[in-house]
């Protein structure tokens, strides 16, 4: 029977859903004119949330509810990076709402019950759990994308966004039931015991294979892509930014839980698969964001091979392995953030700033929001001495141990024919003339500026300084 | 005599044999309404084999609310989507033949039911509430708010986030419609709708406007 003590382990999701009811109540009775307030306190309430995961931390692995939730390293330190970029996020987007008429309290209840789907499926000890989580998210996720309901491209995205999360979670739900026709838990813990002596092993395999395309459609590695171009471009871009930075870490916790937890002992299976879908993600991701025109778009190619690059950390099935993916996740996280903050710092009212001829000559029209662009993307390209370089190299390195040279070498080329686009706009913002007439005019809002810039030099300083984050990753997968 | 193993293990492959054909016929029949039948006779079939699994509460559960409510609100919104609205008013004789083969496999499924009842075969695998001692009902229960307790709540915020997402998608306040008040309403007394001005006459009675003077626009 439930007792009181598993609450006490779970405060911090029961916080969170208490506070989001709060502010869903209050967003009922605010004026248009004071939602101002509810912005605020849904940022107060996503760092008390921060202070609970972080000092309510007693160490070691705890398990409440049955088993049905796992508190951990892993969990708390993903829970902590989701809940930061996502009040990055709220500090980006209200300047862009309030634009575009956007300002709704919805947007604000809607993300913080995405962020509880991702705590809980970070937490997830049993396939039930993971899959409630991952609905959570997802359903929020797609509202999300569908919010800005009078533009026919958001909608476009968020319907092909639900059909093809739809036929995801049926395919994850397939996996799931096959793995329990073989052995007969749905506990990972269980499961993980009891896929040894299973008299099934055909059945485990194709139910795991399932999982995996499930797993990968939520990453967005290829050959499971094809909605993130369309959903990046045609989201609003706060939400953009969300489901580029909260979903992926909480898609890596999950596809942690899936693999490691529940189906470790079948690691030679799905090293190999994927490798696959790392490389085809690499080539996929590199090569079509080449020619891509818009920023949004090509942001979500990058995605797609940064996705790769992670799966090269999980193919080395152990602690090394996850620590590095987990180096990477976070750090695309934060890199995806400083990129789409400053699409939405350089946005205005009826200006998207999304296509990279926007970006022309930014140096000559705001040398400051170039600096940060170039900060972001070189992070992304993975140029030393910035954070995404070394998130690279730990993943390359993982692939190397994992006694996989050639996936390394893919890779490695594959980093260096990305980095012809991210220079692309570097080169267009510092050395291209700015389009006639256009004009560039900041978000005058000062915490957005603020934020941005502290977000863009963290992944400097990280990159010069990476040793406790990584610490902190390799800890985790150790206790 | 049949051996009711064997009995009800053809039963089953049948049901799912149903289930599928049905799932098919859903996404290939052109006509809506026929796809919607089709749809019903899926969820019956897999009722049924929850059944064969006893899961007799999941069984019912399926049938009421998904046969029973959302299934035939899907049918009226199908017939009053605009699409082929003469065919439609040819009647429903037309969606008869489709009816009665819907209707008649899911009476052979039933008696297909009762049979492997009457038989006393084995249930296939363990059958958690029989070994608790309670009836499926009494344990599913106890299940959902003991060791699933965290899952269920769960769900429970996935179906606030559906309200939340409906609301934020689909409300739109529109300026200068005109909405009934019902408190106002009830709360009018006489003397606010009906106004008794006591005025001379301006006119005699003798000289009332003549009829042609009045049909003037």
């Amino acid at each position: 029977m439930p007792t009181f003590n598993d609450i006490l382990i779970m405060v911090p999701e029961f916080f969170l859903v208490a506070a989001a009811c709060v502010l869903l109540l209050a967003d009922a009775f605010m004026k248009p004119s004071e939602r101002v307030y509810l912005h605020w306190m849904s940022i107060a309430v996503l760092a008390v949330t921060i202070y609970l995961v972080v000092f309510k931390q007693t160490g070691g692995t705890v398990t409440a509810f049955n088993g049905m939730f796992i508190r951990d390293g892993v969990a708390s330190i993903l829970k902590v990076f989701a809940l930061l970029t996502t009040i990055l996020v709220f500090i980006y987007a209200r300047p862009y709402l309030q634009d575009r008429k956007l300002f709704v309290g919805e947007f604000y209840t809607l993300t913080i019950f995405a962020v509880i789907g991702v705590m809980l499926l970070v937490s997830a000890g049993n396939l039930i759990m993971i899959y409630l989580g991952l609905e959570l998210l997802t359903l929020s996720s797609y509202a999300l994308v569908a919010l800005n309901r009078d533009s026919s491209l958001s909608s476009e995205a968020a319907i092909k966004y639900f059909v093809l999360g739809a036929l995801s979670s049926g395919m994850l739900l397939y996996g799931m039931s096959m793995v329990y026709g073989a052995t007969g838990t749905l506990s990972l813990a269980q499961l993980h015991t009891a896929i040894p002596s299973s008299t099934m092993p055909h059945l485990l395999v194709f139910g795991l294979i399932f999982m995996i395309i499930g797993i990968a459609f939520k990453l967005g590695a290829a050959p499971f892509h094809m909605w993130i171009p369309d959903v990046y471009q045609g989201a609003p871009t706060p939400v953009t930014t969300f489901i580029g930075s909260a979903s992926k870490l909480a898609a890596f916790g999950m596809a942690y839980r899936l693999l490691e937890t529940g189906m470790g002992d079948l690691a030679q299976h799905w090293q190999l698969m994927l490798a696959a879908l790392a490389v085809l993600s690499l080539a996929i991701g590199n090569l079509v964001a080449i020619v891509q025109t818009n920023i949004k778009r090509l942001l979500a190619y990058s995605t797609i091979s940064h996705m790769g690059y992670l799966l090269l950390g999980l193919v080395n099935a152990t602690p090394e392995g996850y620590s590095a993916a987990m180096f990477y996740a976070i750090s695309y996280a934060l890199m995806s953030t400083a990129a789409f903050g400053v699409i939405l710092a350089l946005s205005r009212a009826g200006f998207e700033s999304e296509e990279i001829d926007d970006f022309k000559g930014l140096n000559q029209r705001s040398p400051w929001m170039a600096f940060l662009m170039m900060l972001a993307l070189f992070s992304l390209a993975g140029v030393p001495p910035m954070f995404g370089f070394f998130a690279k190299l730990l993943v390359l390195q993982a692939a190397i141990h994992a006694g996989m040279m050639w996936l390394a070498i893919v890779g490695a080329v594959f980093a260096i024919i990305g980095l012809y686009y991210y220079l692309r706009v570097v080169k267009v913002m510092y050395f291209d003339k700015p389009v006639e007439g256009a004009q560039v005019r900041l978000q005058p809002d000062f915490t957005l500026r603020v934020a941005l810039s502290l977000n863009a030099l963290v992944l400097l300083a990280l990159g010069l300084w990476w040793g406790p984050l990584l610490g902190w990753c390799k800890q985790a997968f150790v206790g | 005599m049949i051996d009711p193993q064997m009995f009800q293990l053809v039963c089953f492959y049948a049901f799912a044999a149903v289930t599928v054909l049905a799932a098919l016929s859903v996404i290939t029949l052109r006509n809506s309404v026929h796809a919607v039948l089709a749809l019903v006779l899926t969820f019956f079939s897999t009722a049924c084999i929850w059944m064969l699994a006893e899961a007799e509460f999941l069984a019912i559960a399926l049938i009421v609310v998904y046969v029973g409510a959302v299934m035939v609100l899907f049918l009226f919104v199908v017939m009053m989507l605009d699409i082929d609205q003469e065919k439609l008013r040819e009647g429903f004789v037309k969606y008869l033949p489709v009816g009665l083969i819907v209707a008649i496999a899911m009476l052979v499924e039933m008696l297909g039911l009762i049979g492997v009842r009457i038989m006393h075969a084995q249930t296939m695998g363990d059958n958690p509430a029989t070994a608790a001692g309670l009836s499926n009902t009494a344990w599913l229960g106890m299940a959902l708010y003991s060791q699933y307790l965290l899952p269920f709540e769960v769900a429970a915020l996935i179906l606030t986030v559906g309200v939340i997402a409906a609301v934020a998608l689909t409300l739109r306040q529109r300026k200068g419609v005109r909405h009934q008040q019902a408190s106002e309403q009830v709360a009018v007394k006489a003397s606010d709708r009906v106004r008794i001005i006591k005025m001379a006459a301006e006119r005699s009675a003798d000289s009332e406007p003549t009829p042609a003077q009045e049909s003037k626009p």
